[in-house]
């Protein structure tokens, strides 16, 4: 009875995992001055529930505070921190490859066993501390696979691809005029004098 | 012309920068960046090498940090860092698998699965009072479960190893009762718990192991009363020293208690001082540590002592170490001349050494400090022993068969202070470019590049295209280049050493222990503080070596003498050291350089006096000439006071030292203690350059920049909030950030946010100052910006007047004059704890900034200042957008792939220090704590040059073939036009 006094065990899965964590209730009576946050932490995507841990996320620190206390996972995934004061506290997972939301863990004085955590970036609130990824992180830039596109967009495959189609097919097109338009084209350049870029954009925009 | 040139610079800056910061493929990493990994100075060190496999040693570190190392090559298997304040008292390993620490004064205890790392339990020890903490370890031949007794916090606990359940708990708090050793004879099961109660009172208890029934309590007066330490004279009798320090008291302990006296002097007649046992583990044999010796003392029949050796030089010695039947060995090593001499001792016989070994050592190392040893059967199964080694200057290393297997520089983990210096210019006759012979095999290396490009490389090929890369000693030479990538790194470590690193691969080009920063008589704890570039050689003193001034101070109160001493950053030798007859408060490294180019630096002392260095006249006379502009400000933390300060005079009355100064207040600002409490102050770098201050916004309409070297960023809290999260409501805290001129103490600005608490990191760069707090009320961190723009230039707009002559911009900047600025201020949400922040920083000032933040994951992101710009807003007209304005959002984005650490960890994360390459777009980025990581970024990307993975060969491949194309129709057409004409 005592005992859940003194913890705010926030794990609901406690009865499945009573027999598994005997070291989270290990306190014994004594002048505790604080209340006990236990959570979990649960990587789902790597497939493996419950004891072995990813080795990514078997790296993993828990950070209470920006830093005021650290502690470790176990290798189902639960952690805890002892000694905490009654008050509003932010709880982050530093977890490389993965971002975790802080959660924000209200522990109350008045009624102990109360205890509310909310994810500060989604303001998701948690029935139970189970710490989930929001996303993985891809800390590299994917290299695009090979393909002919880019090297024609890049800077040499554009400048062999306007070569190209002036050498065959601007002839081409010069083929399949009619003879008499160039014939006027030619004409009408001769009377506008030289030509500038100016006035040959607008032209090609009319005709 | 130029101008011209600027513009058209610019319009790529800002259309490179429209694209999101440059990111990493992961074929890139260890181009560009390096890590070092580090544990810090070894505390408590337990070898693993019982059974076959790998052999292991586990290592605690003043950091705090736990790591498995290979005993064969130094390299660490994992590594734990704690928490900054879960020191680590104890560590064991139980069941042959489970490395056990005892951490955060006794109360948590700790189980690492010795493969992998993975924390296996964690159990919470009850304490009520601190005491000194013990763990043992005891296996019982009849159960599975190892018992693990640990001491802390006043109580005595039993603890399985499997789980870590407690079995049962002994509270030993009574009255000024203070346990000196806990510990279990070797095969019984009762744990004895000695101590003090008072100081003249012994008292013992006996516990048994398996039930921790009390079996016994016994206590005895001595009228002597006691001091310090107990240590074992033999398997039944301790010997602690008597309140005066001259005599040794052996005690008698396990059935009656008894006492023995033995004046000291009797036995060491040179002896002088207050002596102190030394904490050993030795039984037999135990060490006394008098000012100048260590003197190992034996007992010989019944309370009879006899000096067995006395040793001058400096010496360390290891627990004793069982390794075989009943036989206990340790080693003791210790300087002679320029070589260390170890020797293993069986610990009952002093005068045959099992092990005799010598071998030279870097005197940069200094002294032995820790020594472990650890033994292994050689093949013709005779013992050998190895030694793990701790020296001075923090550096770990392995002794085995007379060689050093390998060495640590663990020193590099505690660094306190970062400076840059150029490396020597590439002289005449050196060869260049050894790293391509000829232009074949530039060629082929070309070829298998643009192979990889058009992914046609085979395995091979890719592992040799890699290999190319990184392996390019191009980056690692000895001398500057070009683009200014190349450069030292000095670096002062902890423990009073000097490191220099080069860029291009991080490694240690020399290492110097400074003599000043060494333990000596005159000067008892020297601590050292920072160093600054003393003497930056360009121009026409080219021709004499860079140095760098190290400050440090003889212990650590605010009015311990100061020591400077000046270091060859090329050599890494010490030119000179000046012991100081003041203090040093504060350094100023003041914009002024001599005729050798050594900066003038300014000292303030405890006194409130100014002392100019280097104390040369002709520093004195550019000095003078300057002596009215020198302003600075101090803070002090206690009573919440910021002071502005001038020099005043010479100050000539008791002493002729006309280097010396007094000064004089000129202004204060006292916060209110009762409301306000400062944590935090911010100036700008010294260093930083700033291109242009004016600054074109939307619809080509310019503001300018208030841009002032003088300002000084303040962040004070409510006293109540200047704790850790969670101890405050947001009724009771509010943080308010103050803006201050330091030349005229002139408050430009002041804003509150109220319901928020520190900590507070902050940046100021520029015209702007970055702050990241945490908001209470909304219960995230937040990110604020202020911008600062001066309008008393803005009405320069007009042309008209500008034509006429009447505008201002002739008038001179003065620091004196009050100035109209006008801030703009705006916050977002961020996710992440801060550890340190910092700002990119290039030659010109002309590429964008980014903002270099270290998060609580040891990580370093890089944001880009332009989210962080208070002119964003939720709709941003077409004008805004095309200037490269963000719409705003309520929080900062985290990119994964701005990470400038990609997937590596800084652990321990303190610092991050950029430093301005050649290069405009690019900075070298330097990110220490217990590791260290360099990398180099470019905020807007190399507009400046080609990137690393531009294909040459691509461009020569299309150059040839336009040129055959040109060769083609040429001929083509010459046919056609003989077709042409024959027709």
């Amino acid at each position: 009875m005592e005992r859940c006094k003194r913890l705010t065990c926030i794990s609901i899965l406690l009865h499945l995992c009573f027999s598994l964590l005997p070291s989270t209730i290990a306190i014994s009576s004594g002048s505790a001055e604080g209340y006990t946050i236990s959570g979990r932490v649960n990587v789902e995507s790597m497939g493996a529930k419950g004891f072995s841990l990813p080795a990514k996320v078997s790296n993993a620190k828990i950070i209470l505070n920006g830093g005021q206390k650290v502690t470790f996972l176990r290798p189902d995934g639960y952690f805890s921190f002892h000694n905490v004061p009654a008050g509003t506290h932010l709880i982050e997972v530093d977890a490389i490859g993965y971002l975790f939301s802080p959660v924000r863990v209200d522990v109350s004085a008045r009624n102990p066993g109360k205890v509310q955590a909310a994810l500060t970036e989604n303001r998701r609130s948690l029935i139970e501390l189970v710490l989930e990824p929001l996303r993985e992180e891809q800390y590299y830039e994917i290299r695009e696979p090979f393909s002919v596109m880019s090297l024609i967009k890049s800077p040499m495959g554009l400048m062999v691809g306007f070569m190209l189609i002036v050498v065959f097919l601007m002839p081409k097109l010069m083929e399949n005029m009619d003879p008499e338009e160039i014939k006027r084209a030619q004409e009408e350049m001769r009377s506008q004098g030289v030509p500038s870029i100016a006035n040959l954009l607008p032209g090609t925009g009319r005709s | 012309m130029a101008m011209v040139l600027r513009l058209s610079l610019f319009l790529t800056v800002l259309l490179l920068s429209l694209n999101p910061s440059s990111a990493l493929y992961d074929d890139q990493v260890g181009l560009m960046d390096w890590h070092q990994q580090y544990i810090g100075k070894a505390k408590h060190v337990v070898f693993h090498t019982q059974k076959a496999g790998r052999k292991r040693v586990v290592v605690s570190t003043e950091e705090n940090v736990i790591a498995s190392l290979d005993l064969r090559r130094g390299d660490i298997f994992w590594r734990h860092a704690l928490g900054a304040t879960d020191t680590v008292d104890e560590m064991d390993i139980a069941l042959g698998k489970y490395v056990i620490t005892l951490s955060s004064g006794g109360t948590i205890l700790r189980a690492w699965n010795l493969p992998d790392g993975q924390m296996v339990w964690e159990s919470l020890l009850q304490g009520s009072k601190p005491s000194k903490k013990f763990l043992s370890v005891m296996n019982f031949k009849m159960d599975k479960d190892n018992i693990i007794f640990v001491f802390g916090g006043g109580c005595l606990h039993a603890v399985s190893s499997i789980d870590g359940e407690v079995l049962w708990r002994k509270e030993l708090t009574t009255e000024s009762l203070q346990i000196q050793q806990v510990f279990q004879p070797v095969d019984s099961d009762i744990i004895y718990a000695v101590g003090f109660v008072g100081s003249s009172q012994f008292q013992t208890y006996q516990f048994n192991a398996k039930t921790g029934e009390l079996l016994k309590q016994s206590v005895a007066a001595f009228h002597g009363g006691f001091s310090g330490e107990i240590s074992f004279a033999s398997d039944d009798i301790l010997v602690a020293l008597d309140a005066t320090g001259s005599h040794l008291v052996l005690i008698l302990y396990q059935d009656e208690i008894s006492f023995h006296q033995t004046y000291i002097s009797d036995l060491v007649p040179d002896s002088s001082g207050v002596e102190r046992i030394l904490p050993t583990k030795l039984t037999g044999i135990f060490a006394l540590k008098t000012d100048s010796s260590v003197v190992f003392l034996r007992l010989i029949g019944e309370y009879k002592l006899e000096v067995v050796e006395k040793i001058n030089s400096a010496a360390a010695f290891s627990d004793a170490l069982s390794f075989s039947e009943g036989q206990k060995a340790f080693g003791l090593v210790q300087h002679v001349g320029s070589r260390i001499q170890l020797v293993v001792k069986l610990d009952n016989d002093w005068n045959s050494n099992l092990l005799e070994e010598s071998v030279e050592i870097d005197p940069q190392k200094g002294l032995v400090q820790k020594i472990f040893i650890n033994n292994y059967m050689r093949t013709d199964k005779s013992y050998g022993f190895r030694a793990l080694i701790v020296m001075e200057d923090h550096s770990l290393m392995l002794l085995q068969q007379g060689v050093i297997v390998w060495t640590r520089e663990d020193g590099l983990a505690s660094i306190i202070d970062v400076t840059t210096a150029e490396l020597p210019v590439e002289k005449e006759g050196v060869s260049v470019s050894k790293v391509e012979h000829n232009l074949f095999e530039w060629l082929k290396g070309h070829i298998l590049k643009l192979k990889g490009t058009l992914m046609l490389a085979s395995p091979d090929d890719i592992a040799a295209i890699q290999a190319m890369r990184l392996k390019s000693s191009e980056k690692s030479k000895m001398t500057r280049d070009h683009n200014g990538f190349r450069k030292l790194l000095i670096v002062l470590s902890g423990a009073g050493k000097l490191f220099a690193l080069h860029t291009g691969d991080g490694r240690v080009v020399w290492s110097l222990l400074l003599p000043s920063l060494r333990r000596s008589g005159s000067c008892q704890f020297p601590t050292g503080s920072n160093i600054y570039q003393w003497q930056v050689p360009h121009h026409h003193a080219l021709d004499e070596n860079p140095s760098i001034l190290v400050v440090s101070r003889c212990g650590l109160g605010s009015d311990a003498l100061g020591v400077l001493s000046f270091v060859d950053s090329y050599t890494g030798k010490e030119l000179s050291s000046l012991s100081l007859a003041h203090s040093i408060a504060q350094v100023i490294p003041l914009p002024l350089t001599d005729s050798t180019e050594q900066r003038l630096h300014l000292l303030i002392d405890a006194s409130g006096r100014a002392h100019l260095y280097p104390k040369t006249s002709e520093a004195f006379k550019i000095f003078q000439s300057e002596f009215p502009n020198i302003y600075w400000y101090s803070i002090d933390a206690e009573k919440e006071i910021i002071r502005g300060h001038a020099l005043h005079s010479n100050c000539g009355l008791e002493e002729t030292d006309e280097y010396c100064f007094n000064t004089r207040e000129l202004w204060s600002i006292v916060f209110p203690s009762e409301s306000e409490k400062i944590i935090s102050t911010a100036t700008r770098k010294l260093n930083e350059v700033v291109h242009t201050q004016a600054k074109v916004i939307a619809d080509q309409d310019v503001t300018f920049k208030y841009i002032s070297r003088n300002l000084l960023f303040v962040a004070t809290v409510a006293p109540k909030g200047d704790c850790p999260i969670g101890s405050v409501t947001p009724e009771e805290s509010w943080l308010v950030v103050y803006l201050i001129d330091t030349v005229t103490g002139r408050i430009l600005h002041r804003m509150t946010h109220l319901g928020s608490q520190g900590p507070v990191h902050a940046v100021i760069s520029e015209n702007w100052v970055v702050y990241h707090y945490f908001n209470l009320r909304a219960h995230k961190y937040e990110m604020s910006v202020i911008e600062i723009y001066d309008q008393s230039r803005a009405d320069n707009k007009d042309v008209w007047k500008l034509l006429l002559g009447k505008h201002n911009l002739t008038t001179p900047v003065s620091s004196y004059s009050r100035p109209e600025v006008v801030m703009k201020s705006q916050s977002y949400f961020f996710t992440h704890s801060v550890k340190t922040m910092s700002v990119t920083s290039t030659a010109k000032g002309i590429t964008s900034k980014q903002l270099l933040i270290g998060t609580i994951g040891d990580q370093v992101l890089a944001l880009d200042k332009r989210y962080l710009d208070p002119r964003r807003s939720i709709n941003p007209t077409q004008a805004e957008k095309e200037e490269g304005i963000i719409p705003l959002t309520d929080s900062l984005p985290i990119i994964p792939q701005s990470y400038v650490t990609h997937s590596l960890q800084v652990e321990g994360l303190r610092g991050i220090l950029t430093v301005p390459t050649k290069l405009e777009s690019t900075t070298l980025v330097f990110a220490y704590g217990v590791d260290l990581f360099l990398t180099r970024i470019a905020p807007s990307r190399t507009y400046d040059s080609l990137t690393e993975d531009f294909s040459y060969a691509l461009l020569l491949i299309t150059i040839v073939a336009l040129i055959a194309a040109i060769f083609v129709t040429w001929v083509l057409s010459e046919k056609k036009e003989l077709r042409e004409k024959w027709r």
